[in-house]
């Protein structure tokens, strides 16, 4: 049997099971579904039934289907019958005010440029169905857009939403590449950008993980459900680097019209000529020295003297970089030279 | 040979109880929408028309048992249009999923932070939380999301009352490429947020053409007195095709060491190559090369530009201009 047809008979037999108990009046003893359902009265032996019996019934609470059983005859209490309660299954009528069914609709459009944005909407479609007006056309001041691009986010939903351990191989702020065993515990976008937390088995600690920064396959590595998520997890990640704390003022001459990354930040700003401003900005070392290189000749230091130092070096930096002489960089053959040793 | 790294998504195939989801969820919309085409069917549900067909081909051999034919479903679609009847056990709307409640919970508690008003989102987290699968669980703190409500720009009250208003705009705005303030009136389309970044997308009256405006490079943003509608023929872009190289796009490649490594996560590219020891080349296509010069001028020679020719050039000879303000010996 291919798996695409032993996989279409799997849906069948689940489907008749939800339909069989959901048509009987009253719960269904298990010999009796056993004989009813032409999937389970093919099983060869009580063993192989109770198996799959058993394993259909826990992949349909999984989906949110749960099967429950009572006692059938109270004089023999070993006999329980099987039911699926409609009013667990079932969405219960619910009506929304209009500003809820605004946030929903909300709620719902941020995921639309997501690849799960299916599950959104199909939860909209299923309370539509169930009598909700929600008109996903309405205007919103502003909408936030999730997107999900990093290629491992639907290996890592999958493994967050069956909480299931799995491996990866991971790159490091420093570049090196490192395999990681990591229980799942929740994915968390932080700015725009994902991050699984999880349990490091190798670290034996908590850990964040950015998804831009998985390589290659996400493996699914023992059971799910196979360990708890703490109830007092609370994803967070590690804050970006932050700016560090000014030291003093730092003055730096800008074009006009120029130094926008600058001037954002200006306490003063005095006009020098027809072509030059002189501005006052917080100095932060690193980050104002970058940002005065970054204008190149639109703008030049002046004070202190470790930011003048600080530029006059990255500026130099960068034409070494740049005027190596030929054969040293810049080479296809280079390249290729790199590549074998790598891989 | 090539040591290119990417990693194709990969389509996985979609398993017994995923199509058994869209089965159950396929029927009741089949029965609200009757004699709805395959097609429309196909889109609603995200899948081509061949498989709504072999959907209904596996309803059609399911029922009750018995499985006569007055125990199975009754399914129709020879001409196009599908039909199904004697579904009733299955034909109310079942509750949410893990999934379904996960992502709506998850936006409702980004959006509450102050999009939609905290109240608002908890009203409606209660009644999602209680349409949710009795199975589900606690769906919060699966998926978190944090976003920014854009309250740090300056301008966004200023776009927000003028959207809400129907006004037009004027905008200061930055253009980063040429470093340079340009004066714009807006028609506004829509204000949102895609990868961090806060963006009014509108109709440009300078350049006569849809545009779209990074918040945090709006210098000043005032409300004009007159009507803010776009034109008719406007038509916001889609958000998939908005950092889609264009024709015109310069091919760069840059070689940076380890500690600017991060220039391959941050930039959308075209592949990296790594080198062992940590070091990298990434290659990627730019509108405007000067984006590039600043970039690795900011740098400060932790990386340098290898590609194209004229390039490497140009930021050569700025590094040198600018060494040329501090003196002789630079």
């Amino acid at each position: 049997m291919s798996p695409a047809s032993a996989s279409a008979d799997k849906t069948e037999r689940l489907l008749n099971l939800i339909l069989a108990l959901k048509s009987a009046r009253r719960p269904v003893s298990k010999q009796k579904i056993r004989e009813s359902l032409p999937a389970y009265a093919a099983a060869t032996s009580d063993e192989a039934f109770d198996r799959m019996f058993e394993r259909d019934k826990d992949e349909l609470r999984e989906m949110g289907i749960p099967i429950t059983t009572t006692v059938l005859d109270v004089l023999f209490d070993d006999e329980v019958g099987y039911r699926i309660d409609a009013s667990e299954t079932t969405l219960p009528a619910i009506s929304f005010e209009a500003d809820e069914v605004a946030a929903l609709a909300l709620a719902a459009r941020a995921w639309s440029t997501a690849s799960i944005s299916g599950a959104a909407s199909a939860g909209l479609r299923k309370l539509r169905l169930s009598g909700v007006e929600i008109d996903e056309s309405v205007a919103a001041g502003a909408e936030p857009r999730i997107r999900t691009k990093e290629p491992a986010f639907e290996a890592v939903h999958a493994a967050v939403s069956a909480l299931q351990p799995i491996t990866f191989d991971y790159r490091r702020n420093d570049g090196e590449l490192t395999t990681r065993h990591v229980q799942p515990w929740a994915l968390k976008n932080w700015h725009g950008r994902w991050y699984l937390t999880g349990f490091d088995v190798d670290r034996g600690d908590e850990r964040a993980f950015r998804l831009s920064r998985f390589e290659g396959a996400v493996r699914r590595k023992g059971r799910p459900g196979s360990y708890a998520v703490p109830s007092d997890h609370v994803p967070e990640v590690a804050l970006e680097a932050q700016l560090p704390e000014p030291e003093g003022t730092a003055v730096v001459r800008v074009r006009h019209g120029r130094g926008h990354t600058l001037r954002r930040y200006a306490q003063r700003t005095t006009e020098v000529d027809e072509r030059w401003a002189e501005i006052e900005v917080p100095y932060r070392r690193g980050t104002t020295e970058r940002d005065v290189v970054a204008l190149g000749t639109h703008a030049v230091a002046v004070s202190p003297p470790e930011l003048v130092d600080g530029v006059r070096s990255a500026l130099r930096a960068v034409l070494d970089a740049q005027t190596v002489p030929a054969g040293q960089g810049g080479r296809p053959d280079d390249v290729q030279v790199r590549t074998g040793e790598h891989a | 040979m090539s040591a290119t790294r990417r990693t194709a998504a990969r389509r996985v195939p979609e398993t017994a109880t995923q199509r058994l989801g869209r089965l159950l969820d396929m029927v009741p919309w089949l029965l609200q929408h009757r004699g709805v085409s395959i097609a429309e069917a196909a889109q609603e549900f995200g899948v081509d028309e061949h498989q709504v067909v072999e959907d209904l081909e596996l309803l059609f051999v399911c029922g009750t048992p018995g499985y006569g034919h007055a125990e199975l479903i009754d399914a129709q679609w020879d001409s196009g249009h599908i039909y199904l009847d004697n579904a009733d056990d299955i034909a109310a709307p079942m509750r949410l999923t893990r999934d379904e409640a996960v992502t709506l919970t998850a936006g409702l508690q980004a959006l509450g932070s102050t999009l939609v008003g905290s109240d608002v989102a908890e009203r409606t987290l209660e009644k999602i939380r209680a349409a949710a699968a009795t199975t589900v669980g606690e769906p919060t703190g699966r998926i978190d999301l944090d976003l920014d409500d854009g309250s740090q720009h300056a301008a966004m009250a200023t776009l927000k009352d003028a959207f809400a208003r129907g006004r037009r705009v004027h905008l200061r705005y930055y253009v980063a490429t040429r470093d340079e303030s340009t004066e714009r009136d807006v028609d506004i389309m829509r204000i949102l947020n895609l990868d961090a970044q806060w963006y009014v997308e509108g109709y440009c009256h300078r350049a006569e053409d849809v545009r779209l405006f990074r918040l945090d490079r709006i210098e000043d943003a005032s409300v004009l007195d007159l009507d803010g509608t776009p034109p008719a023929d406007a038509r916001p872009r889609d958000l998939d095709d908005v950092f889609v190289p264009g024709e015109n796009d310069v091919t760069v490649v840059i070689e940076a060491s380890r500690w600017a490594a991060w220039i391959a996560d941050y930039y959308p590219n075209e592949g990296v190559e790594r080198g062992p020891d940590g070091s990298l080349r990434v290659t990627l296509k730019v509108a405007d090369p000067a984006l590039v010069r600043r970039l690795v001028l900011r740098l400060g020679g932790e990386a340098r530009v290898l590609e194209p020719p004229e390039l490497v050039d140009a930021v050569a000879l700025e590094a040198r201009s600018a060494l040329a303000a501090y003196g002789p010996n630079g």
